[in-house]
């Protein structure tokens, strides 16, 4: 216990003071998000869910709130917030529609994220400035049909060309694919250096030479495209690499570990919303002359429910803490996502069981988060990615 | 310089179950969720949007209360006014505190900050008064455009349109006047996240009721509150005479 309270002083006692009452600008954030998401996402998200309906009016209206540009700088049209600030962006968004939570977390994280750290100013302001309003979105092409977790060995090639870069290969799983007017797309350059020959792209969409695969029928976050991206020489100027050559992998990786802090932020908003709808059945229902909430069997499930969100909660917030502060946050940002995709699906599951019947039907919205929570535990790092990455960490301060 | 000022109210948010104190004396604000009145919200709307059309230069948030009334200023500040006023009242000041002194206290700064306009809502959710309006004009001795559904500005007066019983009625007023905004004068906006930072560095000024040669004692005393029966079932009935010869036996007609 001593160790953990000198770490926090040392990370500074405004990190504790954080976590026990967020700062007055980032309890607004949080608040107007959350009106945002009450008003204009819960009323529609099930005909959104149903009907695979990307929700391009509410990407645009969330734009202009200057959500989908979180941590950009003003100058370059964002919100110039920290990452904190987009934490709970994504948590209360995600609560009201898991979808278009996902949608915001791609944008921000995936795809602006590798551009403002390892973009030049003029690539900056060509690919993240259109992309702040909400009237374009970016996706992240890393997996492939033949790799996932194991992305050192992206098999989509580039070549030079002249003044080009010519791109061939598939990429698979990409989300916001369909609805995308561009993608950080990474492709091997060197293939003798492995993953250290692997280098990161900027495509316009459309494009010649870039198709898209059908759009996969998926369990849960419906509303969003997700599809494969199919590259037959396409060319782009050699202006179009991000990073320097060689770099993309790192480039990957980094970019994945703050795209985490969004995923778990997005899973705690779902796992949050079951719990919401839990806990307010329990209120309503009536079984054995009483409100089911009397039930020690129902009170053990919200409580075990609570636990998990507010534990993942205050992982993800202290990572989102971390990476503001400039300190190292792969650890916690693991340690966050895996935590919170858990509760996700533990409170997703947890919360028909409480509905019973009413929870199996598409009235309430218990079934839909259960289908939300699911992805959460496998894109941008499965559970047991996630797992290898934590104890990578902890044995490297162990070791002597 | 034409300035309007704004009031917003800190109110129980309209979303919680209200609950009455043991001792009856009022309900439980401690722990409880407060936000922006509703009406407030559309006022401040309609103020930041006169502003955007260039009618007005500058919109002033007001509230009055404990230091919590900063952060319902700041909400305001963050959907577009340009500064604050906080005057502070607290304790049992704040728990008397009535349309009487609040109207008293926009007067004085309506005075004070030569305002074009004063723009409330038309009532609060919690005590559904619908008085303040009405009575800041008359100590101004202002034209009022009450339960507004539509404003209009043309140079020195203004076209308010007003939800009545009836239906709606259409005044012109000359500035400076007060309006009370109703349900449908527009769509509150959303304080954006630039916004929100923006917000940070707009001034709000301190002040008491005494600055202003405002006296805040009550003439109202509350003596109980009580929560409002319970809802009975109703009974139904096969026709119309049925119908009136119940009314009728209960007296109701």
């Amino acid at each position: 216990k001593w160790a953990v309270m000198c770490l926090l002083l040392r990370s500074g006692f405004h990190l504790m003071v954080v976590l026990l009452e967020l700062p007055e600008m980032h309890q607004m954030m949080r608040q107007t998000c959350r009106d945002y998401a009450d008003r204009e996402l819960g009323p529609i998200a099930g005909k959104l869910d149903k009907e695979h309906l990307f929700p391009a009016q509410q990407v645009r209206e969330l734009g202009a709130m200057g959500v989908m540009a979180v941590e950009v700088p003003e100058a370059l049209g964002g919100a110039g917030m920290d990452y904190l600030a987009y934490s709970l962006a994504v948590e209360e968004i995600s609560r009201g529609c898991g979808s278009t939570g996902c949608v915001v977390s791609v944008n921000n994280s995936l795809y602006i994220g590798p551009i403002l750290k390892f973009g030049t100013q003029k690539q900056k302001e060509q690919w993240i400035t259109p992309f702040t309003t909400g009237e374009k979105v970016g996706c992240f092409a890393l997996s492939e049909p033949g790799n996932g977790s194991d992305a050192g060995a992206a098999s989509t090639l580039a070549r030079q060309e002249g003044e080009e870069w010519v791109l061939n290969g598939t990429k698979a799983w990409i989300t916001n694919s369909w609805d995308a007017s561009a993608t950080v797309i990474f492709a091997t350059t060197d293939k003798s250096l492995k993953h250290k020959g692997i280098s990161a792209f900027l495509v316009p969409m459309p494009h010649p030479g870039l198709s898209l695969g059908k759009k996969e029928d998926k369990l849960g976050i419906r509303a969003t495209s997700t599809a494969n991206l199919i590259l037959e020489d396409c060319r782009i100027p050699l202006g179009n690499m991000l990073g320097s050559r060689g770099s993309g992998f790192k480039i990957a990786m980094q970019t994945l570990d703050s795209g985490r802090i969004g995923i778990a932020s997005q899973a705690l908003g779902i796992a949050q919303a079951a719990l919401d709808c839990a806990a307010d059945y329990a209120h309503k229902r009536t079984a054995f002359g009483a409100p089911i909430g009397k039930l020690q069997a129902v009170q053990f499930k919200l409580a075990d429910m609570a636990v998990a969100v507010e534990s993942a909660r205050l992982l993800t917030w202290k990572a989102a803490m971390l990476k503001d502060a400039k300190k190292p946050f792969t650890k916690e940002a693991a340690m966050a996502k895996l935590a919170a995709s858990e509760a996700a699906t533990f409170c997703g599951h947890q919360s028909i069981q409480v509905l019973g019947g009413m929870g199996y039907v598409t009235d309430m919205p218990a079934e839909r988060h259960y289908r939300d929570a699911r992805i959460t535990e496998i894109y941008e790092g499965t559970s047991e990615i996630q797992r290898l990455v934590i104890a990578g960490q902890l044995l490297k301060e162990y070791a002597s | 310089m034409s300035r309007v000022l704004v009031g917003v109210k800190r109110v129980i948010d309209y979303a919680v179950k209200i609950r009455v104190k043991p001792d009856q004396s009022g309900v439980v604000t401690d722990g409880v969720k407060h936000s922006m009145n509703p009406f407030c919200e559309i006022a401040v709307e309609e103020a930041v949007k006169l502003k955007e059309k260039k009618f007005i230069k500058e919109v002033v948030a007001v509230s009055c209360g404990p230091s919590q009334v900063t952060e319902t200023i700041r909400t305001a500040l963050a959907m577009g006014c340009d500064r604050g006023i906080h005057v502070e009242v607290s304790g049992k000041d704040y728990e008397a505190m009535g349309p009487l002194q609040i109207s008293k206290i926009f007067a004085a700064l309506a005075k004070k900050e030569e305002a074009s306009l004063v723009i409330l809502g038309k009532q609060a959710i919690d005590d559904d008064c619908n008085q303040t309006g009405q009575m800041t004009a008359a100590l101004l001795d202002w034209p009022q455009g009450t339960f507004a559904s539509e404003v209009t500005i043309d140079g020195e007066t203004v076209k308010v349109v007003r939800e009545i019983d009836g239906g709606l009625e259409t005044i012109k007023i000359s500035m400076p006047a007060v309006l009370t905004a109703d349900l449908r004068l527009n769509t509150p906006r959303y304080a954006t996240l630039p916004n929100i930072m923006k917000a940070k560095k707009k001034k709000i000024a301190n002040m008491k009721p005494a600055d202003l040669g405002v006296d805040m004692v009550s003439r109202v005393e509350v003596l109980r509150v009580d929560e409002p029966p319970t809802r009975l079932a109703g009974v139904k009935v096969e026709t119309v005479d049925d119908l009136v010869a119940k009314l009728k036996a209960n007296g109701t007609i």
